[in-house]
């Protein structure tokens, strides 16, 4: 615990020493992002370690604090916090050894120190929000954590598009701290103080109460998890976003929300079972309408943002099933359920950060991201291309990697549900089998397209012919990221198993019986360890084979065979947009994309366009029309702010002669 | 949860053998059909036994991931033979979950052969590619809500559980819940394995293939290891099919393992039969049969639940 304190007392000195020395880049790029790897390498471990020892003391902070409805400013990390605060660290100290290289650009141009005060600023609130024990201190690191990472999608402010996104993201941000407000508010009770400890009494008041906080928390924790409908801002801000930034706001930032809704249902005893049903159909309508609107996309970083959406619905079917099981008295799948949902917050931190990182070298070495305008990068940027390609394995739930093990567990919740529990939890399972298979084949799909048309073939345009690849500190958190998907499939057995004393505290339900749940769990993902280990020497036995084969043969290289056609171009090979069109026709009931189409004519046409475009439906057809009727009803109030002075004076003197009737009556 | 014994070798070795035979056996059906003598039915072995030994061309515009992908393509496809039961004789690994590793692992094969098709910056195997995942996205559900209902109908969340619950008697008094399963499943199998009316492998224009396209680059070697590799896949599902369809068991593993083959052999003769009388459908309407087969699996189900309760 004392190494987290240090760790985020590092991190902000750091922030603040890069504030005052922003006139040199390079000091302020050393000072801020220094502190950054440093600080979360300390904290990293720290936070491994306290999650490994043994129950230690809950709060190390805790001293008297006379803010707002009293309590105290207390600190703590639990096995929960603890498993969030691994990531928060561990991801920022590699992003923003990313980050010194990416942002070299911008050097002279930008004010780099106000970016990194803002990113050690988005470090340290992400992990006080973890740390948090008392309501007003959560809620301060919350809004200190919108707030500067709105501040940090701004960097490229001078793009039209890019307030916007900061100014959706803040709107939608604040809307879901409202609900939290009142949530917390509710939870302490009449009178009672703002302090975690307080809470968990909230539990024995049952009744309504309880399923309205459950509400509040599912919109207003859900709300920056990116929740379908409420994921509105995630598509237009990570992608406005610098790509380091995008990777720790989309690796880690909206996992906030997952643990905020985690971290509430520890205040809510056993739940109803249609908070799991809640939760079950909210997943299954983030995921697969998540990787639908990403197949649609023709920008990699908009589509890895509704990748993010479509992996918190996998987490949420996880938490979902495993919260029918908990409410029905079925420990095994309680947590096999919920640690399958809390190994994925993990895993996909871990690989959506990766890919974040490679959107942006690609970025950087082609100076564009739109998928069609790219091809052929693998070749020149080999270490870019390999590593993004195990991310897209991962994502996309493939074995031998991390994104499999933790799929693994949600089905393997499902599955038993199916094979012996009641119709209630069954039909959970089944549903969430269901959705996953969907979710998985579209997911290979549309990772396919994205590596498959980015990094293989040739350039499609004149963009990344002549990309180069970059540089040792942006290389290196990458190859270190890919490790760790791998790693993470290896070690899935231990995972899970390490995860039962986070399971445990979290719902409250016998240790010994989330033990034999888990212990099921890594049984079978033994064996899939053993599989993976066998298919590894199989590849290599096969290369080996094909190899000798080869010896002495005669291996030529040729054109690709196009059917004799004689002049090949690289603008004749398949696009991205091609390659997702018909899934994106076979969904166009709920995708709606738009197309403009300018036909040739004539004998000798001349020029013609085409344009596909998939605007956000709960963008379009949701928010725009109620902020749009919020906005034109708020308009009529203007009629009485019209800056004439006389008006004002005549507002005061009749609210203090309404006052002053008052009074007198 | 059992551990490898020698027995499973049994469900195994006839796979690595036999599965070249299953696509004569389909060739040689349609030929009779066609009125035609047609190929050996030992064509595939000769076929593969040729690949092996040329020498390879590859296209200027590959990289490595065009060689790697025939063969993560073959090990993902032998990762999921060694799961799959035959007969009486147990799968190498058996534990709870394991379908869905059989699922994932021939999503891996499909990943890798549509990114090495992705590789050549050919357009018709970019449009290969893109059909392959489209339909693969659909049958993936159908496969997986199949072996749900198969995993309801035995209280087991395993394959061999799954399986050994499946006898002549639940099959005749079970109702009408496993034929549906097999019927979705059937439907999968001709999906994956490229077969009308989903595909037609003998189609002669890169424009309407699927499976075939994406691997027009490949040869030698490596198209024997994706030969190979096509006819595990066929076995493999074909397994999962026949193992509803004929549960007998005699009690003597040998024999339970020959009726098992014998049963993938006359899987492969009604392939035959279905590729002989029957036309491919329009692409747009392939989405509707995969769609159908898991609405079936549903089905299955919802009637295995009633059955269980």
């Amino acid at each position: 615990m004392s190494l987290i304190l240090l760790a985020i007392l590092v991190i902000m000195a750091g922030g603040l020493a890069a504030l005052v020395g922003c006139r040199h880049s390079s000091l302020a790029t050393a000072l801020g992002a220094g502190s950054a790897v440093f600080g979360g390498v300390l904290g990293a471990v720290g936070s491994v370690w306290s999650l490994l020892s043994p129950a230690g003391p809950p709060a190390a902070v805790d001293a008297p604090w006379n803010a707002m409805l009293g309590g105290s400013l207390s600190l703590g990390a639990d096995g929960l916090s603890s498993f969030f605060l691994i990531l928060v660290f561990g991801l920022s100290a590699l992003a923003a050894l990313y980050g010194t290289e990416y942002l070299r650009a911008w050097r002279g141009r930008k004010n780099l120190g106000l970016s990194w005060f803002f990113y050690n600023t988005l470090v340290v609130s992400m992990a006080l929000v973890c740390l948090a024990r008392n309501g007003y201190l959560f809620l301060v690191a919350w809004e200190a954590m919108a707030l500067s990472s709105y501040f940090l999608v701004l960097f490229e402010d001078e793009r039209p598009e890019v307030p916007r996104a900061g100014w959706t993201y803040l709107v939608a941000s604040h809307l879901g701290t409202a609900l939290l407000l009142v949530l917390f508010l509710m939870m302490a009770g009449q009178g009672g103080s703002l302090d975690f400890t307080n809470f968990a009494d909230f539990a024995s008041h049952g009744g309504p109460a309880l399923s309205i906080a459950f509400v509040l928390a599912v919109i207003g924790f859900g709300t920056k998890a990116g929740f379908m409908p409420v994921h509105v801002w995630l598509p237009e801000a990570h992608p406005a976003a610098p790509s380091h930034v995008s990777a720790l706001m989309s690796g880690v930032m909206i996992k906030m929300g997952i643990y905020g809704l985690v971290r509430t249902l520890t205040f809510l005893g056993t739940p109803e079972p249609w908070w799991g049903w809640t939760l079950v159909s909210i997943g299954a309508v983030s995921g697969v309408l998540g990787v639908l609107f990403a197949l649609a996309q023709h920008d990699l970083k908009r589509l890895l943002a509704y990748h993010s959406v479509e992996n918190i619905g996998i987490i949420t079917l996880g938490l979902g099933v495993g919260l029918v099981g908990w409410s029905m008295g079925s420990p095994a799948v309680a947590a096999l359920g919920l640690a399958g949902g809390l190994l994925h917050v993990a895993n996909h931190a871990v690989f959506k950060s990766l890919l974040f990182l490679g959107a942006g070298a690609v970025k950087h070495a082609a100076h564009t991201l739109e998928i069609d305008s790219l091809g052929g990068l693998g070749r020149r940027m080999p270490w870019t291309a390999i590593t993004f390609l195990v991310a897209s394995a991962a994502i996309s739930g493939l074995p031998p990697l991390n994104g499999f093990v933790s799929e693994f567990l949600v089905y393997l919740a499902s599955y038993r549900s199916v094979a012996d529990q009641p119709l209630l939890l069954g039909a959970a399972g089944v549903v969430a089998i269901a959705a996953l298979a969907l979710i998985g084949g579209l997911a290979a799909a549309c990772f396919a397209k994205a590596f498959g048309i980015i990094f293989l073939g040739e350039p499609r345009s004149d963009h990344g012919r002549e990309a180069r690849e970059v540089g040792l500190a942006m290389r290196l958190p990458m190859i270190i990221l890919a490790a760790a998907c791998v790693a993470g499939g290896l070690a899935g057995p231990l995972l899970v198993v390490a995860l039962g004393p986070v399971v445990t505290t979290m719902t409250g339900l016998p240790a010994d019986a989330v033990a034999d749940g888990l212990a099921a769990g890594s049984g079978s993902l033994g064996y899939i360890v053993a599989a993976a280990a066998v298919f590894f020497v199989l590849v290599a036995g096969l290369a080996l084979v094909r190899r000798l084969l080869l010896a002495g043969r005669s291996v030529e290289e040729a054109g690709t065979w196009d059917c004799g056609y004689v002049a090949p171009t690289a603008r004749m090979q398949y696009t991205a947009s091609s390659f997702a069109q018909p899934i994106v026709r076979m969904f166009r009931a709920v995708l709606r994309p738009k197309r403009h189409f300018k036909q040739p004519v004539g004998l000798l046409p001349g020029a013609s366009d085409f344009e596909t475009k998939t605007p956000d439906m709960f963008s379009e057809n949701v928010w725009r029309p109620v902020f749009g009727y919020a906005s034109g009803a708020m308009a009529r109030m203007r009629q009485l702010q019209h800056g004439r002075v006389q008006m004002y004076v005549l507002y005061l003197v009749l609210a203090l002669l309404a006052l002053l009737l008052w009074r007198l009556r | 949860m059992t551990a490898p014994t020698l027995d499973s070798l049994a469900a195994v070795l006839p796979g690595l053998v036999l599965a070249p035979l299953l696509l004569g056996v389909i060739n040689r059906t349609k030929a009779i059909f066609g009125g035609r003598r047609g190929q050996p039915i030992l064509q595939t072995y000769y076929d593969i036994a040729k690949l092996l030994r040329k020498g390879a061309v590859y296209s200027r515009t590959t990289s490595w991931v065009f060689r790697a992908g025939p063969i993560v393509t073959l090990a993902a496809v032998l990762g999921a033979l060694v799961l799959v039961p035959l007969g009486g004789a147990p799968a190498v690994m058996s534990f709870p979950g394991d379908l869905v590793l059989l699922a994932y692992w021939l999503g891996l094969a499909r990943f890798f052969t549509v990114l090495a098709a992705l590789d050549t910056g050919s357009a018709f195997e970019g449009m290969g590619a893109s059909r392959e995942v489209q339909f693969s996205a659909l049958a993936e559900p159908a496969l997986l809500v199949g072996l749900a209902a198969l995993v309801k109908q035995a209280a087991a969340p395993s394959l061999a559980g799954a399986y050994a619950a499946i006898t002549p008697q639940a099959l005749w008094t079970g109702g009408p819940g496993l034929f549906l399963v097999a019927a979705a499943l059937l439907v999968v199998y001709l999906a994956e394995n490229a077969r009308i009316p989903v595909d037609d492998p003998n189609t002669h224009l890169e424009l309407t293939m699927i499976h075939e396209v994406m691997v027009l680059d490949h040869g030698g070697p490596d198209f024997a290891m994706i030969t190979y590799a096509a006819s595990l896949k066929l076995w493999v599902l074909g397994s999962l099919v026949v193992g509803i369809l004929v549960p007998v068991r005699t009690g003597c593993m040998a024999a339970d393992v020959a009726i098992a083959v014998a049963g993938l052999a006359a899987l492969a003769v009604v392939t035959g039969i279905i590729e002989s009388t029957m036309a491919r459908l329009r692409l747009v309407r392939v989405p509707h049969l995969l769609v159908a087969a898991t609405v079936l699996a549903t089905l299955a189900l919802v009637l295995a639940w009633r059955h269980a309760a």
